[in-house]
């Protein structure tokens, strides 16, 4: 018989957040940023069709820096779940604190569990808020969770960045960002960062309308606030 | 906690039923059917009545009146007939007005969820053929006399044309190259359509037959409203084409209105 090993909780949960940290590390970043009208998402992806921002619900967007097969399988459970709760309540009782508690409970249940490998993934919920209720309705507010893999989420203000190089990005955005910018001139301010932070890496990954996926959640929208920009849109908000 | 099992489904219909089978109330008939026996004649849910749908040279107009009936009373002066489904399409229905809205819903739905998870809309023709299988799922229903009558318009982007189809009670799919109308006053408004429908018209033309024909579906039909100039209650007007779903605007149905009544 074999004899049971002893190993302290401290190290397991420290073995699986360096694993998680390898695999984060090369991860190509993911920034949401309040603009004027609501909020924008920005990713460097050089994909056409494999998403790193995607539409949940009627004013939630997901995005996701990591492995895109594990985002995938949350990205539709968010959407059946959400439009579950829509049909037996009502949509605006769908929330994106709500959603983060769920993706929270699953990510931190993953991460715990000893014979499961941890998901290499972190998330950004974001929750627009619509122009289409009194001034100081809570319909009206913007919010942005941050969850990390082993479930921990914390809610951010203004911007949230996740992927390899979140906290230089975001360093750079603290001296950078201002209130009520115009969507070209927060697509500029994102694009500037990303750049800055390319010309420091090794891969040489260079920053066009072609390799950044580009979405927002407007305010002013009709029910369904998500909209993915196309590289025409995008070139004209760069002014190229 | 956060169920994965359903990854690859994009029919939300089947995965109400088999995990929330309880929302989906009115689509299974056993305990509806049995109390609608029992309350015989002086049950009388509110019946939706008329609506539209008449092809132009660039899409699709939809319509219908704005009334419920309960019995021979007036159950509702402002009820709405016509959903926006998706970018492209929209849905009109007739019949029991409850099962009719939960269908309406549940429809739109299914199809913005399996645009949503695929990433891609779900094409015109796919549209109307699940729509036939949730016509198709209420026939117990609809047996017990809760019929519930889709009629189903959109702008195929492929075919660049505005298409209209038509449904039994038992779940046949039908499409009308031109017009059709569905409800108690449908065949009145059929008539109206008959005779004043031209092939290519235009949306104006378009617009001017559909409000003609619930006007005389209307005058024809106790249970169809017709525009209410007291109360400044207009029958709800649709147009679907290239650019998307739009409503008219109440503005331009009143003087669509007020143009016809001049001339009668």
């Amino acid at each position: 018989m074999s004899t049971p090993y002893y190993v302290s909780p401290e190290q397991i949960r420290q073995d699986k957040e360096d694993f998680v940290r390898r695999g984060i590390a090369q991860a190509k970043e993911v920034v949401v940023l309040e603009y004027r009208d609501g909020l924008l998402m920005v990713a460097e992806n050089p994909r056409k069709t494999t998403f790193k921002i995607s539409e949940i619900y009627d004013r939630i967007a997901l995005a996701a820096a990591g492995r895109i097969a594990e985002y995938e399988i949350l990205r539709v459970a968010g959407i059946r779940e959400s439009e579950i709760k829509g049909f037996r309540y009502y949509r605006e009782d769908v929330t994106a604190k709500w959603l983060t508690n769920l993706y929270s409970q699953h990510m931190g249940a993953v991460a715990q569990a000893w014979d499961a490998k941890p998901l290499e993934i972190e998330l950004l919920v974001c929750e627009v808020g619509t122009t289409d209720a009194p001034v100081n309705s809570e319909l009206r507010n913007n919010q942005i969770y941050h969850i990390a893999f082993d479930g921990i989420y914390s809610e951010e203000e203004k911007y949230a960045v996740i992927g390899g190089r979140a906290t230089a990005i975001t360093e750079i955005l603290q001296q950078r960002y201002t209130d009520g910018l115009e969507m070209s001139a927060a697509l500029q301010l994102i694009t500037e960062t990303f750049r800055t932070i390319e010309t420091d890496a090794a891969d040489n990954y260079e920053i066009t309308p072609q390799t950044i996926e580009v979405a927002c959640l407007e305010q002013t929208a009709e029910r369904r606030k998500f909209r993915r920009l196309s590289t025409d849109e995008i070139m004209t908000l760069l002014d190229l | 906690m956060l169920d994965l099992s359903d990854y690859g489904n994009s029919d939300f219909f089947q995965i109400l039923k088999r995990r929330h089978p309880e929302l989906l109330a009115t689509l299974d008939s056993s305990d509806a059917t049995s109390s609608v026996n029992g309350a015989a004649s002086s049950f009388h849910p509110y019946e939706g009545t008329t609506v539209l749908a008449v092809v132009y040279d660039t899409g699709v107009v939809m319509a219908g009146d704005r009334q419920a009936t309960e019995g021979f009373q007036v159950g509702e002066r402002r009820i709405q007939k016509i959903y926006p489904v998706d970018r492209h399409s929209a849905i009109a229905v007739a019949g029991a007005a409850g099962p009719c809205i939960e269908m309406a819903k549940l429809f739109q739905v299914e199809v913005e969820f399996y645009e949503k998870t695929e990433g891609i809309s779900l094409s015109l023709e796919g549209q109307a053929n699940f729509l036939a299988h949730l016509v198709r799922s209420n026939l117990g229903l609809a047996m017990q006399g809760l019929i519930v009558l889709p009629l189903f318009a959109g702008y195929d982007l492929k075919r660049q044309r505005g298409r209209i189809f038509k449904y039994d009670a038992v779940g046949g799919r039908y499409e009308e190259d031109d017009y059709y109308a569905i409800g108690s006053g449908g065949k009145d408004a059929r008539t109206t359509l008959k005779k004043r429908y031209t092939p290519e018209m235009t949306r104006q033309d378009a617009l001017e037959i559909v409000a003609e024909a619930l006007w005389d579906a209307a005058d024809e039909d106790i249970a169809t409203g017709g525009p209410d100039l007291v109360r400044k209650i207009f029958p709800t007007l649709y147009t679907v084409n290239e650019e998307g779903v739009t409503e008219v605007t109440e503005a331009t149905v009143e003087e669509l209105y007020r143009n016809l009544i001049s001339r009668l």
